[in-house]
């Protein structure tokens, strides 16, 4: 029970923000703040040892009743984001209280989408639900949202916002509709239970829709191409956000639905293709791309999205160990267990130069690297942190970058040795673009550190004298950097505490307890194929960085037109300007015209119901019989009807309707609805007093010149309405196919409701709530009239109006 | 609005009564014969709207000073609240209650809460109809 | 009867709904009164009218017309003479301030703002 309403802890103390900002402004917010993550992390960090025991569940009832209920559900997957939402929130959080300044600064906003995202990302890797699971999925996107816009007096922020918003979104309905196919071929919404029946699921005609639906959600958060263009703008988020965001939690989203539901769907051919192909794509493209970058941060967001493409690629490849024999002891177990480790490396690493990107920003006032350079003996420290995490990213010795980007190109290289699904024809080809993928980042790594921190100095331009960071802003970014070096010397106990349990829930199939994963990692093991493709790496790499300012250049020749945010420019442009004409087309705003298309539509969809239900079937039995009377009423209504057409003042108009009213009296009269009769009769008299009140000040009865086509087109509607009804008429007469349920009241009007008159007594006792509401609008419609006549504007009021 | 006809004020000042007398007993008999809150309310109306065609506003205000949205209010809350007696009885929302009663004069005689709800409709009618008439009819 | 009254309705429908189209915003009154007219009428008579005594309870009555449709159809006058009112004083106002009682002209008054 603690368990899963922990989740929601952010959430709740980030209603007391408001509070605390304003009643302890001294204090800067983010010191409350970080109680919360700090609070977290202890207490996940109390299941790490016996994470072994087996998953944790808790579950708390919400409407018990309707079975709605939300299950936190703690498994080594699970526990290992868990500390890194909670462990990295709590960096990011004491980070940002140096970043942003108490006083300039909306705090309480900031930490309330803060605290938001953080429930909204436990609840993401604890729920077992489906539906739960998609409604935390969407609340990160929303605080994502929130959180890039922060800065919402900024074009650029909202832009972001607003694309980073689209496109997440978008890829999370498209989950929601995977889910629903899920759910219903597997007959519950549980992940573990969906899990336990695989292979019913496997045999649902809509197996591979699943996987795309559901794929697309997973791509989308976790950026992969093509969908990766809402990151680089996302950038625009104060970097704290991005640290932690878009770098270290939420876009690894993606990677956890793919770790979560890889037992479920890696017996697809289709999943691994798709998961390793996108993830080697967009590992390729990022790196790629990222040289091309002048933003510091526009570097670290492509780089970010190159890496998120290679644990993509290799969570695909681990679900190839489903498809060989006994892979526990091949090449092939190894891509699980180097997709968790780099995930935790790169949440290090990453988030390190993410905030060191932002002191650089803090203290320069710019993050252009065409402006920076030659920082290294004015911020000794920020320096020696980014070269540690940029290092440790192009994967050198001794951070754990260089061990997890070993393990990739194990695992990239045990493509080669896959057999089944056509791997045989292509795969040789994945282990030489992961490559050459490294090579770029490689370069990227040096560009980003290099030309920040060394280079020719050109200090006296920058729009801020830059110094070294308060200590406090430092602290996060030590630590990252420290656990870099760290993790390096001991990969086998975070392998033993971390990893391992987590490979356990992505292959459940392949071990009994998480001991059993038998993978020993260390820096050297003689001269592997890795280790030579390392080297080789370094030594391209190098003299690509050096000829750097020759080749840039060439970026230029991909022309704006092609790229894919032009793409999303125009789309977002046909959606908006071109759906705006559409609806322009037929929303001209004048009443009339809509009257116009409902009175055609109500009159084509009558008339087609009634011809397909065979209503046109008239029996002229059982009538009433017609007397002279009625004849005489008839013709009485039918030539006032026409006097009020013909009027040519106010006066006759208004007594020609009063005729009709009368007539229509004269009618309730003769079918007997005495109730009716008076009712109508003292409603007349009363409208005709009211018209003739109300015309006396208005203006002749015009016709205001109405031309031919006009009058031709609204008759054409009103014959049309007119043969409507009277069809409909005849045709409810003609087929009674249900005796009325009026007699119910018949019999017990007396017994039941001690009256005489059913009418009245349907109206204030069966029927009473119709006669409640009737009163109330009654009410309101002269509340609206007193209104309309008391109050208005003195001229003097209604002048400065006009002005303005 | 303002009419010298003498032979319409004479009359008005007998049909008046008539009018809204016999709108009173349209609207007690409503239960058992034709009539009703609806109906007895519009005929009171009607009668009112005949003195205010007679003479003019201000004259039937003094006369008569009834602030026609208090008594939309009084009726609708009338109406509501017999609505929800029964709630506090246990019972569903709008159930009514009726029993016989013997009455001095009246001999023996129903006495219905749905006649407490009908008199609610009755004064929101002749409330929001006042208004409307009074409203059109005293702006300038 | 109901024959001759699904005729009758038809044709109060179809003047109403021509004056409801029409530009001048007294005819559109006038027309929404026919409506509600014809509207009532037409619940009168899909309820059949071979009723032959009023739905009040007598000694020695069994054939009464249907009291449901009547029920409705009274809630139905009182509150379209709301609406009438509403409509009527509506119009009146826009009439004082706007000085044009054409549904076109309105719009474009307001349009300019």
């Amino acid at each position: 029970m603690t368990q899963v309403l922990l989740i929601f802890l952010p959430i709740l103390f980030a209603l007391l923000l408001p509070m605390l900002h304003k009643k302890i402004s001294r204090v800067h917010t983010g010191w409350f703040v970080l109680l919360v993550p700090f609070a977290l992390v202890l207490y996940y960090a109390s299941f790490v040892p016996k994470i072994g025991d087996g998953p944790f569940t808790s579950t708390f009832y919400w409407v018990k009743s309707l079975d709605l209920s939300i299950t936190s559900h703690l498994d080594g997957l699970s526990l290992l984001f868990s500390l890194l939402i909670t462990g990295i929130g709590t960096l990011v959080v004491l980070y940002s209280i140096f970043y942003l300044d108490k006083k300039k600064e909306q705090l309480h906003n900031f930490y309330f989408y803060l605290l938001m995202f953080m429930t909204a990302m436990l609840g993401v890797v604890q729920s077992d639900h489906l539906i739960s699971l998609y409604l935390f999925w969407e609340l990160t996107s929303i605080s994502s949202f929130l959180l890039i816009a922060y800065w919402y007096k900024r074009d650029k922020s909202r832009f972001g916002a607003l694309k980073s918003m689209m496109i997440t979104v978008f890829g999370g309905l498209m989950m929601l509709g995977g889910f629903l196919l899920l759910a219903n071929a597997g007959g519950t919404y549980s992940i573990r239970e969906l899990i336990a029946n695989s292979s019913t699921i496997a045999e649902s005609p809509y197996f591979v829709w699943m996987i795309v639906l559901i794929l697309l959600g997973a791509f989308t958060k976790s950026a992969q191409f093509p969908f990766y263009i809402w990151l680089p703008d996302a950038m625009e988020a104060p970097t704290p956000v991005s640290a932690y965001l878009h770098s270290a939690t939420m876009v690894k989203a993606g990677i956890y639905l793919v770790a979560r539901l890889t037992p479920l769907f890696a017996i697809s051919e289709y999943w691994i293709w798709f998961v390793v192909a996108s993830g080697i794509i967009t590992l390729f493209w990022g790196s790629f791309f990222a040289v091309k970058q002048t933003d510091l941060k526009g570097i670290l967001a492509f780089s970010t999205v190159s890496q998120l493409g290679m644990i993509m690629a290799m969570l695909g490849a681990a679900g190839i160990a489903l498809h060989v024999d006994s892979p526990q002891q091949t090449i092939f177990a190894f891509a699980a267990y180097a997709a968790i480790f780099h995930l935790i490396n790169h949440a290090t690493f990453k988030g390190s130069l993410f905030m060191i990107a932002g002191i650089v920003d803090h203290e320069t006032g710019t993050r252009d690297i065409r402006k920076l350079g030659g920082l290294m003996s004015l911020m000794p420290i920020s320096f020696t942190i980014a070269a540690i995490g940029s290092l440790s990213m192009a994967g050198l010795p001794p951070f754990n970058g260089f061990l997890s980007k070993e393990l990739f190109l194990t695992s990239m290289l045990s493509l080669k040795e896959f057999e089944l699904f056509n791997f045989s024809t292509w795969g040789p080809i994945i282990p030489w673009v992961a490559w050459i993928a490294s090579i770029f980042t490689f370069v990227y790594c040096l560009y980003f550190a290099y030309y920040t921190f060394m280079g020719k100095g050109k200090v006296d331009k920058l729009p801020k004298k830059p110094h070294e960071a308060p200590i406090g802003m430092l602290i996060s970014p030590i630590i990252l950097a420290t656990l870099v070096v760290v993790i390096f010397f001991i990969p086998n106990v975070i392998g033993k505490y971390f990893i391992k349990p987590a490979v356990l829930a992505i292959q459940p199939q392949l071990y009994n307890a998480s001991s059993d994963v038998a993978i020993h990692v260390q820096a050297f093991h003689g001269f592997t194929p890795e280790l030579k493709m390392t080297i080789g790496v370094v030594l391209i790499g190098f003299i690509l960085f050096l000829t750097l300012k020759k080749w840039q250049p060439l970026y230029q020749l991909q022309p704006d037109k092609l790229s894919l945010n032009n793409l999303y420019d125009r789309m977002m442009r046909l959606a908006d300007v071109d759906s705006k004409k559409i609806s322009e087309l037929y929303m001209t705003g004048a009443i009339r015209h809509y009257l116009m298309y409902m009175f055609s539509f109500i009159v084509v969809i009558v008339i087609a119901t009634l011809f397909w239900k065979d209503g046109f079937n008239f029996s002229f039995e059982n009538t009433a019989k017609i007397g002279l009377f009625e004849i005489i009423v008839v013709f009485v209504l039918v030539a006032s009807t026409v006097t009020v057409f013909a009027a040519r003042t106010r006066l006759t108009a208004i007594i020609a309707l009063g005729a009709v009213g009368y007539s229509v009296a004269l009618f309730f009269v003769i079918f007997n609805a005495p109730d009716l009769a008076l009712t109508q009769l003292v409603i007349e008299t009363v409208s005709v007093a009211l018209f003739l009140l109300a015309f006396y000040h208005l203006p002749k009865l015009s016709r205001h010149e109405e031309a031919m086509p006009f009058k031709m087109r609204n008759f054409l509607i009103a014959l049309g309405v007119g043969i409507m009804v009277t069809l409909l008429a005849l045709s409810a007469q003609s087929q009674k196919l249900i005796p009325s349920i009026s007699q119910y009241y018949k019999d017990t009007v007396y017994t039941e409701a001690g009256g005489g008159n059913i009418v009245n007594v349907i109206l204030v006792d069966y029927r009473g709530f119709d006669t409640l509401f009737e009163i109330t609008v009654l009410s309101i419609a002269g509340m609206a009239i007193l209104g309309m006549i008391k109050l208005r504007l003195s001229k003097k009021e209604k002048k400065s109006n006009e002005n303005e | 609005m303002k009419m010298n006809n003498v032979i319409l004020k004479t009359t008005v000042q007998v049909s008046f009564f008539i009018i809204f007398l016999f709108s009173i007993h349209i609207f007690l008999a409503g239960h058992f014969a034709p009539g009703g809150g609806f109906v007895g309310g519009l005929l009171t109306a009607s009668a009112l709207v005949l003195l205010l065609l007679t003479y003019d506003i201000k004259t039937v205000q003094k006369l008569l000073p009834i602030n026609y949205m208090m008594m939309t209010a009084v009726g609708l809350a009338l109406a509501l609240g017999t609505a929800s007696i029964s709630v506090f009885f246990g019972d569903a929302f709008f159930k009514h209650y009726f029993s016989h009663f013997e009455i001095p004069l009246l001999g023996n005689t129903e006495l219905h809460t749905a006649m407490l709800f009908d008199s609610g409709v009755y004064l929101v009618v002749v409330g929001v109809t006042m208004i409307i008439i009074q409203s059109i009819g005293g702006d300038e | 009867m109901e024959v001759v009254m699904a005729f009758v309705i038809g044709f109060l429908f179809m003047a109403a709904v021509y004056l409801i189209l029409s530009k001048s915003i007294l005819r559109i009154i006038i027309g929404t009164s026919l409506l509600s007219h014809g509207a009532h009428l037409l619940i009168l008579t899909m309820g059949g009218l071979d009723g032959e005594a009023p739905p009040v309870l007598a000694d020695g009555v069994t054939n009464m017309a249907d009291p449901l449709p009547q029920a409705l159809i009274l809630t139905a006058i009182v509150i379209s003479f709301g609406v009438t009112a509403f409509f009527l004083v509506l119009a009146y106002r826009a009439y004082q301030e706007l000085g044009t009682d054409n549904m076109d002209e309105i719009r474009g008054k307001l349009s300019d703002d």
